[in-house]
């Protein structure tokens, strides 16, 4: 049984903290940062390990800031 | 065993998922949490898993999407308010081995392009028709929309929207339905990645029907728009769930028959 691993990028200048992937990410991995980016949004950060790289908050992304990766680790049985 | 870093899984071959290429790199001009940009980029994959970037046109409306053509890496043309899906036909009948879309919101088909909209509609023209509808008209300061539900705010209804005076609002895409002309008419929303998924399936399905000249397909896109609703972008998702789907309920209103 392989266990699935993943982890996003956030491209955190493009980011205009709408908050709708903290919505979508059933594993709550996303929160917002309370600092801002250039223009002035509090943009979206990484909390946690558990993503699974589901690929929701990126799809769901209206400006499209996230990038997912996914990769598959063997378990021993 | 060892737990896997989180640099070790951030590498080009373990990528499931980025932005497509065809969109500019640039920021878009919509609102935070908006779902123009949601969208395009569904819109743009569609493309670039066809691969017909190159053979596909755009026509881009006058509303909060006026400026599309900045961001969609597509052959694209500006028509004027509401004369978008005539400006399709004449493209469509000139260059018929092309895609044509049109790319608009509900004051530009809805209010002052009914006309356009119903006629090449009932012509069949063999383009696709996404039509973004959000109840408002978000680009020029919340005004009351044909689409704005019965008792909801605007500015120019502040107390709300009283059918008895101002009358009620306008489904077109049940309107658009009933002529022979188009083949496909669907309602879709992209306020939950598995909405956003069925929408880019949508928009293929109509591409593909568009290109066999089967008529006109006719995608809505029932969307938020948080800043003329005055709301957050998560509470302006839970407000259109609540209120516009049972106005306008997601699905496909007319398939073609095989």
């Amino acid at each position: 049984m392989a266990k699935v691993k993943g982890a996003i990028v956030i491209n955190i200048e493009r980011c205009k903290g709408c908050e709708v992937c903290i919505d979508a990410c059933p594993e709550s991995v996303i929160a917002m940062n309370k600092n801002v980016n250039a223009k002035g949004y509090h943009f979206a950060m990484v909390t946690n390990e558990n993503c699974t790289g589901c690929t929701n908050c990126a799809v769901v992304c209206p400006d499209g800031v996230i990038t997912v990766y996914r990769v598959k680790v063997p378990t021993e049985v | 065993m060892a737990e896997i870093t989180r640099e070790e899984i951030i590498k080009p071959e373990n990528l499931v998922y980025k932005k497509t290429d065809l969109l500019v790199d640039r920021a878009l001009s919509y609102c935070p949490g908006c779902g123009h940009g949601t969208v395009h980029r569904m819109l743009m994959e569609v493309i670039e898993e066809m691969d017909i970037q190159s053979q596909t046109i755009g026509i881009a409306p006058v509303g909060c999407s006026v400026l599309a053509y900045e961001f969609l890496d597509i052959d694209m043309q500006q028509a004027a308010h509401g004369r978008a899906p005539a400006l399709a036909t004449a493209i469509k009948r000139l260059m018929p081995e092309k895609y044509v879309f049109t790319y608009q919101g509900d004051g530009d088909l809805a209010a002052i392009g009914t006309a356009e909209t119903i006629h090449a509609c009932n012509r069949g023209e063999n383009i696709v028709i996404i039509f973004i509808n959000n109840g408002i008209y978000g680009m020029t300061g919340g005004q009351m929309a044909p689409t704005t539900l019965p008792g909801m705010k605007a500015s120019t209804c502040p107390y709300g929207r009283d059918t008895q005076i101002m009358g009620n609002p306008l489904k077109i895409t049940e309107l658009v339905a009933t002529l022979p002309g188009t083949c496909y008419v669907t309602r879709h929303s992209v306020h939950t990645p598995a909405n956003v998924r069925k929408t880019k399936r949508a928009i293929r399905k109509a591409f593909e029907l568009s290109y066999a000249n089967k008529g006109v397909s006719f995608v809505e896109v029932v969307s938020n728009c948080n800043s003329g609703w005055k709301m957050t972008p998560v509470q302006s998702n839970k407000w259109m769930e609540e209120n516009m789907f049972p106005y306008y309920p997601l699905g496909d209103i007319k398939v073609p028959t095989v």
